[in-house]
């Protein structure tokens, strides 16, 4: 039989505000444990929620970005249940009425096709604390550092087919709320998590199997690599007569599996009701459109507009729209350079890229910038360089050795393009290649690339590439 | 509505409370009595009434995102039952 | 001195009759020697009251002072206070010291008044006899065979017996005018949201108000003014000017409309309390108040909401209370359940227990519809019922409880029988609006109280319709015979 697979994310994005949802405490990352739990989050006797503005106005952004309905009024609710690391005995969220209500997000699939997925909703609530499972004579440990701290939690339709899509999807929104600015989308730090629903069913029903939940997944690589292995999992338990049991399941990286929680699997019963510490929250549109004035071009738009504006390829115009940062850095690049759209892409995408990588750098941190990056682009668009001289450029501006100018200045690297020069070169080399010369002239035509070689070799690369081309040929053939 | 045992044990479990086993039948017989004390409500239609959660109209107030609390680590630990390395202990969590 | 009122002795301390030292210690002394009867106080605060007092002494002769500055007064054990001891009346908190103040404390220490110490109540609020206490039970200083009210019953019987010049309360059900009527002391919870929430412990957050317990009108509205305004931290305070409660006390009341609620007035009412209030209504006539009969139909269905509403929050509110932050522990947990279980049911009395468990249960799945929501859609009539009523009078009178005080023990068994008590204080809750209990007689020598409910935020038009029939009647004078020396 052929299967399909059936996924909706629950992503929970960390908004990235000072203060947390419902106290002065700070969200800074990596406190020493428990010295950023104030009373509030700590859940002492008398203390009360006072709900921060900052985490509203980003999840109304989110919900405008996506097209959604922002409810025009919207309740918290308590969601009660045991945990060392919930210490109220409750976690503040939203059920029945959220504040973002059904949107939508474009991704952008491998064979170039895009695909529309629902959102079905996206909430506020509060973040939990963590239980330290190392040894404290056979005890766990609780911080509440995190506790309190705001999310959104965005679930989508289940509108996903593969672990691809859902990889997608989630790099999509991931890319979404840091353009927005709402959340730094740190997967390490936990800033951006996700829980995968996933069933399985014969290709071609609209009935949905059995689910499983996975949680516990911090990186795009382990989201992919644990719904493949849990649609796997199911299609092989299927096909050899069993059934998908529905549970929650941890995803084991070291081990790249997915298994059940060990933790006593109980029927939860989350007693929900609106939270009486909390009062309605209430959108007013007018504040609502001012919001709407200051939301940031979205990868979409800006996405089209790379394609229409500087004729990049649908392809280039998803790579350099990726992250707002990247392209705010081609657009800069691509002033600098005087207008030199596709070169600005071509570097901004390869060799700068490449070395961001390598030296595990982001767009902000980078040792070239723009204006230098830019000015190096004039250099081989204005013929002052070859493309492979400006490699060399490029890697001696990544070490800090000046911009463009300076180091092609200081290393002669000027590429020649006066004819005489050249020519006397090329008479050189073919005078000392009389055999090959003869081979050529005798129809072996792939040595020109021989002739350009030596006499690249000859100028130290300096050599115009188009104009000994063009020269040797004329050489050659007289 | 009357509440077995397996009731009231069901309902303590959920709100982990320990009940002695004497006790239950008490507690069933208390919580039968409040249940149908509380179940007069069903004398009153209240068909197309708007649920009321607060006796105010108000609408939440939002406050300003600034860090207004510094490290009181110290002062709220001293109350706690069981704490090490800044962490609260409890007895071991298994997920 | 202790029968004075707070006016007159704030009157004193500017006069230099006395200190505040000497005002504090007078306390002191009356506590030491009289509370042993009554179990109203969990914690005296000497040390750090005759600090207070003299603190408030140095403040009186810098002319710092203001109104109410080196009065000393009695709080709630429910308010949070640094440094003091907190219990709630539960097992639960006998070792919690809360590492801030309630908002209702910090601004009676602004105000330069001296905590004597923390009063008794029922455990985590929830009674009404004050026999639910870890501390035991508080005596009713007119007949110590009978309870207090509750569950500010310590507060009551402190001021009744003049073991404070006043005290703080709180009011989720009628805890502040309940014990108030059944004490002889005069007792207002106002509209909900005039007074901070913040580290008032959380019985049911959308019912729990605080207030004010004292021996007249004139006193309430003192304190009153104090503790009453706006609190950023609390969600639900209200953003809105506190009036001079003590300017409007005196304001004629001729042509004042009082409606008598007629689902008050029936066979549940003891015939002696009916009487004594409607010799209470023949004042108010003779005041030139207008009375008509009113109806608030839903009334009967008062209590049965109440009892799914408040359960329901206190079930969630007093999860926190879990042996892991602070609090009771129980010893050698075998694993995290059994720590849970076990800290949770031996700090939490039985009445608690229940509530907690009704609240569960309420709220559980498949139940919530039948009981949370209907409960809701109740409580809107119940409210509108007085919106309605409010339309055509100005305040709404009627007895604060069917009874005077029971004796000890008489109750305590039937916890149904003991909610129908709180028949006329719920349904105020249940709408938020403001309420008074105010002294007007007694039966069988146990005090019977009078209810005043007005509209929001009506504060000042209740202690003004208070005040007047204290003007006219000496029952809030009266003071126990055993404790008046």
């Amino acid at each position: 039989m052929e299967w399909e697979a059936v996924i909706g994310l629950e992503i929970h994005a960390q908004l990235a505000t000072r203060s947390k949802i419902f106290s002065g405490a700070s969200t800074a990352y990596g406190a020493e444990p428990n010295t950023q739990a104030c009373a509030v989050d700590l859940g002492l006797p008398g203390v009360l929620p006072v709900l921060n503005r900052e985490a509203v106005r980003m999840a109304c952004l989110f919900g405008l970005a996506i097209d959604a309905e922002i409810a025009p009024r919207s309740v918290f609710a308590r969601k009660n249940y045991f945990y060392p690391d919930l210490p109220k005995g409750y976690q503040i969220s939203q059920y029945e009425l959220p504040i973002v209500g059904r949107g939508r997000l474009t991704i952008e699939l491998d064979d170039g096709e895009s695909k529309t997925i629902g959102i079905t909703r996206a909430h506020l609530e509060e973040d939990a604390g963590k239980s330290l499972h190392e040894d404290f004579h056979g005890m766990t440990g609780v911080d509440l550092n995190r506790a309190g701290t705001p999310l959104l939690e965005i679930v989508s339709e289940p509108d996903l087919r593969s672990a691809k899509e859902a990889t997608a999807y989630m790099k999509k929104l991931r890319s979404l709320v840091r353009y927005l600015e709402i959340c730094d989308g740190n997967m390490q730090e936990g800033s951006f998590r996700c829980d995968a629903n996933v069933s399985v069913r014969p290709r071609g029903s609209d009935g949905f199997g059995t689910r499983t939940e996975i949680k516990n997944v911090n990186s795009f690589r382990f989201v992919e690599r644990a719904i493949q292995f849990e649609i796997d999992r199911q299609i092989d338990l299927l096909e050899g007569g069993g059934e998908v049991v529905q549970e929650t399941r941890l995803y084991d990286a070291a081990k790249g599996e997915t298994r059940p929680m060990r933790s006593k699997e109980e029927a939860m019963d989350y007693r929900y009701f609106p939270d009486p510490d909390l009062l309605p929250l209430v959108i007013e549109s007018r504040w609502l459109e001012e919001l709407r004035a200051t939301l940031p071009e979205l990868p979409d738009a800006k996405r089209e507009r790379f394609m229409y504006e500087y004729g990049l390829s649908a392809y280039e115009a998803t790579v350099l729209t990726a992250t707002r940062e990247l392209a705010d850095f081609y657009e800069a690049v691509e002033r600098e350079s005087g207008g030199e759209t596709r070169l600005a892409a071509n570097w901004v995408m390869g060799e700068f890229s490449a070395a961001l990588n390598s030296d595990n750098l982001e767009v902000t941190t980078t040792p070239v910038n723009a204006s230098m990056l830019g000015g190096l682009i004039r250099r081989i668009a204005d013929e002052t360089i070859s493309g492979k001289i400006a490699k060399q450029v490029f890697e001696a501006m990544w070490r800090g050795e000046g911009d463009a100018d300076s180091i092609i200045e200081r290393r002669g690297l000027r590429q020649i393009t006066d004819s005489g020069e050249l020519e006397r070169a090329i008479d050189q080399v073919l005078a000392a290649n009389p055999e090959q010369v003869e081979q050529y002239r005798n129809g072996k035509e792939k040595l020109l690339g021989f002739f350009v070689g030596q006499v690249m070799k000859a100028t130290g690369g300096k050599a115009n590439p188009a104009r000994l081309n063009q020269l040797l040929k004329e050489r050659l053939n007289s | 509505m009357t509440l077995e045992r397996a009731d009231i044990e069901k309902i303590a479990h959920l709100a982990r409370l320990q009940i002695d086993a004497e006790d239950i039948p008490l507690y069933a017989r208390n919580l039968s009595g409040i249940l149908e004390l509380v179940e007069q409500m069903n004398r009153v239609d209240t068909t197309g009434v708007e649920p009321m959660a607060h006796p105010l109209e108000m609408a939440q107030r939002l406050r300003r995102d600034e860090v207004t609390e510094t490290n009181q680590r110290a002062r709220f630990q001293r109350i706690a039952p069981q704490v090490e390395a800044g962490l609260y202990l409890v007895p071991k969590v298994i997920e | 001195m202790h029968d004075k009122s707070i006016s007159e002795l704030a009157a004193g301390l500017r006069a230099r009759e006395f200190s505040s030292v000497e005002l504090t210690r007078h306390y002191l002394q009356r506590i030491a020697r009289y509370d042993g009867r009554l179990n109203s106080y969990i914690t005296v605060c000497e040390e750090r009251a005759l600090e207070q007092a003299a603190a408030a002494d140095r403040a009186l002769a810098a002319g710092d002072a203001v109104s109410l500055t080196g009065i000393p007064l009695a709080q709630k054990d429910i308010f949070c206070t640094d440094g003091v001891k907190t219990s709630c009346g539960s097992r639960m908190l006998d070792n919690f010291i809360a590492p801030y103040d309630a908002g209702v404390v910090e601004r009676c220490d602004a105000a330069g008044m001296v905590m004597l110490g923390k009063t008794n109540m029922d455990e985590f609020a929830m009674g009404s006899s004050n026999e639910t206490s870890w501390y035991g039970p508080v005596r009713n200083p007119w007949d110590t065979d009978a309870v207090p009210g509750g569950s500010s019953g310590g507060s009551a019987a402190a001021v009744a017996a003049c073991l404070a010049p006043v005290a703080t309360g709180t009011d989720t059900g009628g805890s502040i005018r309940q014990p108030a009527a059944l004490c002889g002391i005069t007792g207002i919870k106002p509209t909900y949201g005039r007074v901070s929430r913040w580290g008032m412990i959380a019985f049911a957050s959308s019912l729990d108000q605080g207030g004010v317990m004292a021996r007249s009108a004139e006193d309430a509205a003192l304190l009153l003014k104090v503790i009453a305004g706006f609190d950023e931290r609390d969600s639900t305070s209200a953003d809105r000017d506190v009036p001079d409660y003590s300017a409007a006390l005196n304001r004629d009341l001729a042509g004042l409309r009082i409606g008598l609620p007629r689902e008050y007035f029936t066979d549940g009412l003891d015939t002696g309390v009916a009487r004594v209030i409607e010799e209470a209504i023949s004042e108010y006539r003779k005041m030139g108040a207008e009375v008509r009969e009113i109806s608030l139909p839903n009334t009967e269905l008062a209590v049965p909401t109440y009892y799914v509403i408040a359960p329901a929050e206190c079930s969630s509110n007093l999860s926190r209370f879990d042996g892991v932050r602070f609090g009771y522990r129980c010893s050698d947990p075998a694993d995290l359940e059994d720590l849970y279980k076990r800290s949770r049911g031996e700090g939490f009395g039985a009445e608690v227990k229940r509530r907690i468990m009704v609240g569960t249960y309420a709220l559980s799945a498949g139940y919530y519809d039948a009981y949370y929501l209907k409960a809701q859609q109740l409580r809107r009539l119940i409210r509108d019922d007085f919106a309605r009523a409010f339309e055509e009078v100005d305040v709404i009178m009627g007895p604060t409880s069917p009874t005077v005080a029971f004796n000890l023990g008489e109750k305590s068994d039937d916890p149904v029988a003991m909610y129908l008590s709180d028949i006329y204080t719920i349904a105020v809750n249940l709408a938020g609006l403001p309420g008074i209990s105010v002294p007007a007689g007694f039966v069988s020598g146990r005090p019977v109280g009078l209810q005043i409910i007005g509209n929001y935020f009506a504060e000042e038009r209740l202690l003004n319709v208070a005040y007047r029939f204290q003007q006219a009647t000496d029952w809030h004078r009266r003071i126990p015979e055993e404790f008046r020396g």
